[in-house]
């Protein structure tokens, strides 16, 4: 393995050493610039050398984004992004190694490959930009569509029920599950350097508005008007509370959670859910607010944060210690491999 | 006692059993032996596809053939001198492969009633009793009473007892055939070193089986079957993944290139990512991908990251990969794409050989995408193709497919193995400083037509690739039409350069010119070979080429073709190497086409040769 020189002291670019010499084709608008703009400010914070990073996507709009990146990347093919970095992971496992994908390229045509990368906890960034249709084919339903959603390709309405991307990677054994939105960019900022920090697969779902063919999906998460009501913002150690004026909060009776009015005596902050990033069954809870929202019913607001996050060993970490125990034990001698156990003489 | 003793040229035994019989491991001791005595040999098992399909039935006879001679051994052999069936279904299934006057041995105890009603015989009938194999010599024993007879001391369950009956029957084929048991014996005693009674067991019934030929009087006679005249060297026997495994090694550590192997389990190439696990200390890292597609796509992975990467697999799983091939040929990244031929199409016939995958390997990706194609001739033969396209892939920057098949995936032969000093080194195109006064130019070529190797890393060359069209040399995303054809054009030419950078094509036996040549590819290579050699002694004026290279071919191709008056191209396949040839060269080729999921017989060469060259 070539290795990699490590920089003794910090990597010294900024942003703008980020920015590559392509134009960026994403429709104007499109939430995708802003995830690109928080990106570019994050990784010279991070302290690795530019030639170290790498950004790795699959196809559609979301996958164009290696191409804006002056690191290494590659745009491959259709879903499989997670299945390239986990072989790249494999071998260079110095490498700081990011997927940009998509809800089409990592929860539909690359299914398979995104859940086994989940399990095996090989230590990358995913960063999955869902913004609940298929915008480079030019807007059929996605597998987060909702159900009824009226497409190009369902006119009567999908019949198809959506995935819950949290709850998906959580049910994958994913060891690290967060949601941001493209248009909060200090949480979304915050929300990629969780994301990086985190060793094992750091899954980072982004709420990307798709203005030209699914413009508002998210827009009583993001607009100042409805964020307050709609949302909820986790934090490790700290009660569940939203609201305009953060007057509600959230208590668990059981496994039932349940909206109390904080400000009006309901509960007390002591009663509330105390968010705890390593409770694996109270993610799953906080994975499953998902209800639409409908007008005068009461409802949960949309989780962003940290779901969940826990340490465990790397997919690349046992497979390489394996090697270096191999080669311990036995030397590397080829002539005694092409001999074998058993040979004879003639002659 | 004064046994007759008879010097054979050669033997094809046919072990035959149910699954559970242990008849490969038969064969393979018996294999060893012979490779150790200086026979020259080859072999062919023959397994059901199901693990354990139930036990007595057709469909659970798991046989191993091996031809064994004191002459050149060039395949497994068309039909058996010696037939050794376990029970009645081995019979059924094997009886055809057994020529007139040939010895079969027989297990009489499974021949009972229920073995012959699962074997399909109709009630009453008895294929031992009823005079039906008079055109055999039978040699019947009850191997399981006497395997039991043996170790009714031993203080062994009748299950693990019964479980030594094959070592009943090598020993008394050791005695047949005058063979020393010593290698087997230290075979057992490494196997069973923790299981002493087992061992004993094993031991005890090896001697038992010998001594029941020593003095039973069941025939008169021992076979003896001289060395063969191998050229001089040190030899050890080997079967065909196993070569490919090793070969895949030796490459990683000439080229010093770290080898990656990403890999879905498939029949028949399995056996690859099994041995590669084995040789970590050699720095191989295996990756079990959840499927096809992801093991191709780590490969992609790997490569981008500056390894020798490799997949493994057998049809199905190539047409899964098709895609990712096509990005890797995008991409100009180094890959070695193996393809264990089985039976097709689709799940076909998944222990049974067949080249049917040529034209798939040529042709089943999307847009214009060549790339280099080479095949192995023999088992042996695999380390040398393996390591030839690891050397091509990492020298052109280019996804290279890399076809053996069932019949030399599992065969073995003795293999005068080369020592590391032997082995041309290969290197990477690494570049570690920018080959432009402004940017980096990913795709900026060398002679070869080659792109630099630049991994993540290196310090000032950070770049994008991709599967989209891309400018020439910049890399950047091009839909410009000129730039498209410009760029469809140089990744053929790349493929095509290669031809300048192997070895010219030879003619394998017999003169450069005259009526008729054989053309082969891949396994056909020991039936062709025989066959060639038969024709010649017979008179005819017929040659034998093989070749290696099937994309690009050998420069001097044409050149041979067209000195012959006739080329008949023999292929386990419709015809797909005659439709390339006569597409390439405009040459009325002939075929000669075995669809069977069976290698060639010798004589089904030699009497096309004898029909095309006798003017029938």
């Amino acid at each position: 393995m070539s290795a990699v020189t490590q920089e003794t002291e910090s990597p010294k670019y900024t942003s703008k050493d980020l920015v590559t010499d392509q134009e960026v084709r994403w429709c104007p608008g499109c939430g995708d610039y802003s995830i690109l703009k928080q990106v570019q400010t994050v990784i010279p914070e991070l302290g690795i050398p530019r030639e170290d990073i790498v950004f790795i996507s699959g196809i559609g709009c979301s996958s164009r984004f290696p191409y804006y990146m002056e690191t290494y990347g590659m745009h491959s093919i259709h879903g499989r992004a997670t299945a390239i970095v986990s072989g790249l992971k494999s071998v260079r496992p110095e490498l700081s190694v990011w997927v940009v994908t998509g809800d089409g390229d990592a929860l539909s045509i690359g299914g398979n490959h995104f859940i086994h990368l989940l399990r095996r906890n090989f230590n990358v960034n995913v960063l999955l930009f869902n913004n609940e249709i298929y915008g480079l084919t030019k807007g059929q339903y996605s597998p987060t569509s909702e159900e009824g959603k009226i497409t190009k390709s369902t006119p009567m309405g999908s019949v198809d029920h959506p995935f819950n991307p949290i709850a998906l990677a959580l049910g994958a054994d994913g060891t690290f599950a967060a949601r941001s939105m493209d248009r909060d960019p200090v949480h979304l900022k915050e929300m990629l350097r969780r994301s990086n920090s985190h060793k094992g697969t750091s899954f980072l779902e982004i709420y990307q508005n798709c203005n030209v063919f699914n413009d508002g999906a998210f827009e009583i998460f993001t607009e100042k008007s409805s964020k307050k009501e709609e949302t909820i913002f986790v934090e490790h150690g700290k009660p569940l509370v939203f609201g305009h004026n953060m007057e509600k909060g959230i208590k668990l009776d059981g496994f039932k959670p349940v909206i109390v009015d904080v400000a009006g005596g309901e509960a007390s902050t002591n009663d509330l859910w105390i968010h705890d990033e390593h409770d694996r069954v109270k993610a799953g809870i906080l994975a499953r607010f998902f209800d639409r929202h409908e007008a005068g019913k009461p409802h949960f607001p949309r989780p962003f944060g940290v779901f969940y996050s826990e340490e465990r060993g790397c997919y690349e970490e046992g497979l390489n210690a394996q090697i270096e125990q191999a080669k311990s034990k036995k030397s590397a001698d080829l002539n005694a491999l092409l001999k074998g156990r058993e040979t004879w003489v003639i002659g | 006692m004064a046994d007759q003793e008879q010097v054979l040229e050669r033997v094809i035994i046919k072990f035959a059993g149910d699954s559970g019989d242990g008849m490969q491991l038969t064969g393979t001791q018996f294999t060893n032996t012979a490779a150790l005595l200086g026979n020259d040999l080859s072999t062919f098992p023959d397994f059901p596809a199901e693990i354990r399909a139930p036990q007595g039935t057709i469909p659970g006879v798991s046989g191993y053939q091996l031809h064994f001679g004191s002459v050149n051994i060039f395949t497994p052999g068309d039909s058996c001198d010696v037939l050794v069936v376990m029970n009645a279904a081995a019979l059924k299934a094997n009886l055809r492969n057994i020529h007139k006057g040939g010895t079969i041995i027989a297990n009489t105890d499974g021949f009972d009633p229920k073995n012959l009603r699962l074997a399909n015989y109709p009630d009453g009938v008895n294929p031992l009793q009823d005079g039906s194999l008079e055109n055999f010599r039978v040699i019947t024993m009850d191997v399981t009473k006497m395997t039991r007879a043996a170790l009714t001391e031993s203080g062994l369950g009748v299950k693990e007892i019964d479980r030594a009956k094959n070592m009943f029957v090598l020993g008394f084929l050791y005695w047949m055939y005058n063979r020393d048991m010593s290698h087997t014996e230290h075979f057992l005693r490494e196997k069973f070193s923790k299981k002493p009674e087992i061992l004993e067991a094993n031991l005890k019934v090896l001697k038992a089986g010998y001594n029941f030929g020593d003095t039973s009087e069941t025939i008169g006679v021992r076979y003896k079957v001289l060395p063969a005249p191998m050229p001089p060297g040190t030899y050890r026997n080997i079967m065909g993944n196993q070569a490919t495994a090793i070969g895949l090694i030796a490459a990683s550590q000439k080229s010093g290139l770290g080898l990656f192997l990403g890999s879905y389990p498939i029949t028949p190439a399995s056996d690859i990512l099994h041995e590669l696990s084995r040789h970590k200390n050699f720095g191989v890292a295996t990756y079990q991908a959840e499927d096809e597609i992801a093991a191709i796509c780590a490969v992609i992975g790997a490569a981008f990251g500056g390894k020798l990467a490799v997949t493994t697999s057998s049809g199905p799983g190539i047409a899964l990969k098709g895609e990712a091939m096509g990005l890797g040929i995008m991409l100009e990244l180094p890959m070695v794409i193996i393809n264990v031929q089985r039976g097709g199409p689709s799940t076909g016939l998944p222990t049974k050989t067949e080249q049917s995958d040529l034209f798939q390997a040529m042709y089943g990706r999307n847009g214009e995408a060549p790339l280099p194609v080479i095949a192995a001739k023999s088992p042996a033969d695999c380390f040398e193709a393996a390591y030839e396209a690891c050397r091509i892939a990492v020298e052109f920057m280019t996804p290279v497919v890399f076809l053996s098949d069932g019949y030399i995936a599992n065969g073995s032969e003795p293999w005068r193995f080369p020592q590391s000093a032997d082995l041309k080194d290969f290197k990477g195109n690494f570049i570690t400083e920018s080959n432009n006064a402004e940017k980096y130019l990913p795709y900026k070529r060398d002679e070869k037509l080659s792109r630099p190797w630049a991994i993540p890393g290196t310090k000032g060359l950070e770049h994008r690739i991709g599967g989209l069209e891309k400018q020439h040399e910049t890399g950047n995303i091009s839909y410009d039409p000129e730039n498209h054809e410009f760029m469809v054009h140089l990744r053929a030419a790349k493929v095509a350069k290669v031809a300048e950078y192997i070895p010219l094509q030879t003619i394998d036996n017999g003169s450069d010119k005259g009526k008729l040549l054989v053309l082969g590819w891949g396994s056909t290579y020991g039936a062709i070979k025989a066959a060639v050699k038969d024709a010649r002694a017979k008179g005819y004026d017929v040659s034998h080429a093989q070749l290696r290279h099937l994309n690009p071919f050998p420069k001097n191709l044409g050149e041979i073709l067209y000195n012959f008056d006739q080329v008949l191209i023999p292929e386990m396949n419709m015809g797909q190497l005659n439709s390339i040839i006569r597409d390439k060269f405009m040459i009325p080729s002939i075929g000669l086409n075995k669809v069977k999921g069976l290698p060639f017989s010798t004589s089904e060469i030699v009497e096309k040769i004898e029909s095309l060259l006798s003017g029938k």
